[in-house]
């Protein structure tokens, strides 16, 4: 089982975030970076599936700037067993430039599965998975909460309104996980010292410069202050009123 | 001036609320652009397209075929692609659903062209210039699309659906079946034990955290969104990771995104990432005990106090107004 994961640096969930000097990216200092908390799942994914094969690889690979070798230790440390680094300093905020610039290192790789995380909790564009599906011609769920992988032939599951679609697919196919999907492990200490021994190899690449263009990034608009109607169940009448009359919701 | 191709969404033969919001949008850029409206939906034999007609396209195109029930993202994509060969389209819009999360970039890889994916806002002024939310909300992205054609999809309830004078002509058309090479294919629809509305696209949420308590005590909520109703129950990754509540049902960073009108946070302190899924709800009501929980920072209205207390309260003076009182 040959498999390959492709995994991003993001800022942690907790950070606040503050917008830099230049109007249009945040401001990154002080910021924590993780591996995207999706991607741990798609990790996992793949680990399981090299475990329970027997045999195999599992390869990720980040396209980002010179710090995602951290990411890509994270990763090496869980226990996959080589990173490729495509590096990129510039931040491209279309997602399919994101899409061509890992299929061009794909393409060629003979993976029985290609896993993505369903989002990047910082882009938030839940699109690069399908976008190298398409683009490799592979067969591919988006969102998968459940996966099963027999002779040649897979199931997964994914959530959608509604309901849970049961998708029939055949191998080599493109996955992207949701949360659901398994329980990630934490990289034992032994893990994190095998992890420096790992190979990783860093392949500069430029970007297209995409088809949108950043015009501003800024803060949400600050909701109006609001107001506590009062303490208890007495409160009640007074919320009521609110939403008719002020807010115009009932 | 290329034209816009919006994609309808049914379930079960009916077109969804989605569809038409996708429709009002794109009527009014194609306004701007002084272009016309094409819609296709793809759906069983059954597909009743008829509502789509009334909120502005120019042309409704209806794909049946009963193989085409569930979602199967080749005949998808492959209706859009020979569309697109037969005419000119400078705008592909879709709702970013279940469905549109996994089509919109497959559509966007197939046409070569960007994606700009579960906008708040697209307007026409010197380009085409579309707002997305991103760091989970924390931020606002103004985007400019600077390439010929473009894949929009747009947040469910981020657009109010306005009927129209005009009426679309509804044709129907013939859905390719054949499909080149290894597809996936979706085999069967779970249904959950009850139909129940989904948080992403209810214009109600009632939400839930830790501060109910126990599992059991959701029924407040649930009695709460009934009287409200249409309005779905949604839940803190608190009570979700506690599996109290499914997956399916939390609302924040990790869980759904979502814009109702009117949001309810009961027993939630307000975390960062719960905020980050619920801060563009029109209006937000937060009920909690501690009167400093960040919720309050937030919330639109709010009452400190023991929910189990204020809750029930709440549920019937709903059930009085409702009742037309
Ligand atoms: C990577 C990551 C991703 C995350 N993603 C999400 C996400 O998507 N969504 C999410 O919600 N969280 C998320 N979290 C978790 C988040 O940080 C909080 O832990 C969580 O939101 C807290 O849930 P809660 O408000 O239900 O519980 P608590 O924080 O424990 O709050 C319970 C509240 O109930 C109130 N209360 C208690 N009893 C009563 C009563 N009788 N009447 C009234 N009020 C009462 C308390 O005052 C308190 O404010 C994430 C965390 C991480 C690290
Ligand atoms: N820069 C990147 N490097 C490697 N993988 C990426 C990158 N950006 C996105 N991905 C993958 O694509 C998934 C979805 O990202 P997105 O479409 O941006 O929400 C992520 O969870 C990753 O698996």
């Amino acid at each position: 089982m040959k498999i390959a994961v492709c995994i991003k640096r993001v800022p942690d969930t907790e950070t606040r975030i503050k917008i830099a000097a230049d109007g249009r990216s945040i401001d990154e200092s002080g910021v924590k970076f993780v591996l995207n908390p999706y991607d741990e799942y798609a990790v996992e994914e793949a680990l399981r599936r090299k475990e329970a094969a027997g045999s195999g690889e599992v390869v990720v690979i980040a396209l980002g700037p010179d710090a995602a070798q951290e990411t890509i230790r994270t990763a090496l440390a869980m226990g996959a067993d080589r990173g490729v680094l495509l590096q990129a300093d510039a931040r491209v905020l279309d997602p399919s430039v994101i899409a061509r610039a890992l299929v061009a290192e794909l393409r060629d790789g003979g993976y029985d599965l290609v896993l993505f995380g369903k989002l990047a909790i910082d882009d938030y564009h839940h699109a690069v998975g399908p976008m190298v599906a398409e683009l490799l011609r592979l067969p591919c769920v988006s969102a998968a909460a459940r996966l099963e992988l027999g002779d040649g032939k897979a199931t997964a599951e994914r959530e959608v309104e509604g309901g849970v679609e049961v998708v029939e697919f055949p191998l080599p196919a493109v996955l992207t996980a949701d949360k659901g999907l398994n329980e990630p492990r934490y990289p034992a200490l032994k893990g994190i010292m095998a992890a420096k021994k790992k190979p990783l190899e860093v392949k500069p690449v430029t970007l297209e410069a995409g088809g949108l263009e950043v015009l501003e990034l800024a803060l949400p608009p600050e909701r109006k202050p609001g107001r506590i109607l009062g303490e208890g169940p007495g409160a009640v009448p007074a919320l009521i009123r609110a939403l008719r009359t002020e807010a115009k919701v009932l | 001036m290329a034209g816009v191709l919006v994609i309808l969404e049914q379930r079960d033969g009916v077109l969804k609320k989605v569809s038409y919001e996708v429709v009002t949008a794109a009527r009014s850029l194609a306004d701007r652009l002084g272009t016309g409206v094409d819609a296709i939906a793809i759906g069983p034999m059954a597909l009743d397209a008829t509502g789509a007609t009334r909120f502005g396209a120019d042309e409704v195109v209806i794909l049946a075929d009963d193989h085409a029930r569930l979602y199967q993202p080749h005949l998808y994509v492959r209706a859009v692609l020979e569309r697109a060969k037969t005419k000119d389209y400078g705008i592909v819009l879709l709702s970013a659903t279940a469905l549109g999360k996994d089509l919109g970039p497959r559509l966007a890889a197939r046409l070569g062209c960007p994606l700009a994916a579960d906008v708040t806002d697209v307007g026409a002024d010197d380009g085409i210039v579309v707002s997305r939310p991103v760091y989970a909300g924390k931020a606002v992205c103004r985007l400019k699309v600077v390439a010929p054609r473009c894949v929009i999809s747009i947040r469910p309830n981020s657009v109010t659906p306005v009927e129209q004078s005009r009426t679309a002509t509804l044709q129907h058309a013939v859905l390719g079946l054949d499909s080149e090479g290894p597809v996936a294919r979706t085999a069967s629809m779970k249904a959950p034990a009850e139909a129940k509305l989904d948080v992403a696209e209810a214009s109600i949420v009632v939400s839930g955290g830790r501060g109910l308590k126990e599992p059991a005590n959701f029924k407040l909520l649930e009695d709460l969104a009934q009287a409200l109703g249409p309005a779905a129950v949604g839940a803190s990754r608190a009570v979700v990771d506690a599996g109290w509540r499914v997956h399916g049902d939390q609302v924040g960073q990790t869980g759904k995104t979502v814009s109702p009108s009117l949001y309810f946070a009961i027993g939630i302190s307000g975390a960062i990432q719960h905020l980050a899924g619920m801060r563009t709800a029109k209006v937000i009501v937060a009920i909690n005990k501690d009167k400093d929980a960040p919720i309050f920072k937030v919330a639109d209205y709010g009452i400190v106090g023991d929910l189990f207390e204020i809750v029930p309260r709440l549920t019937e003076e709903i059930k009085k107004v409702r009742a037309g009182a």
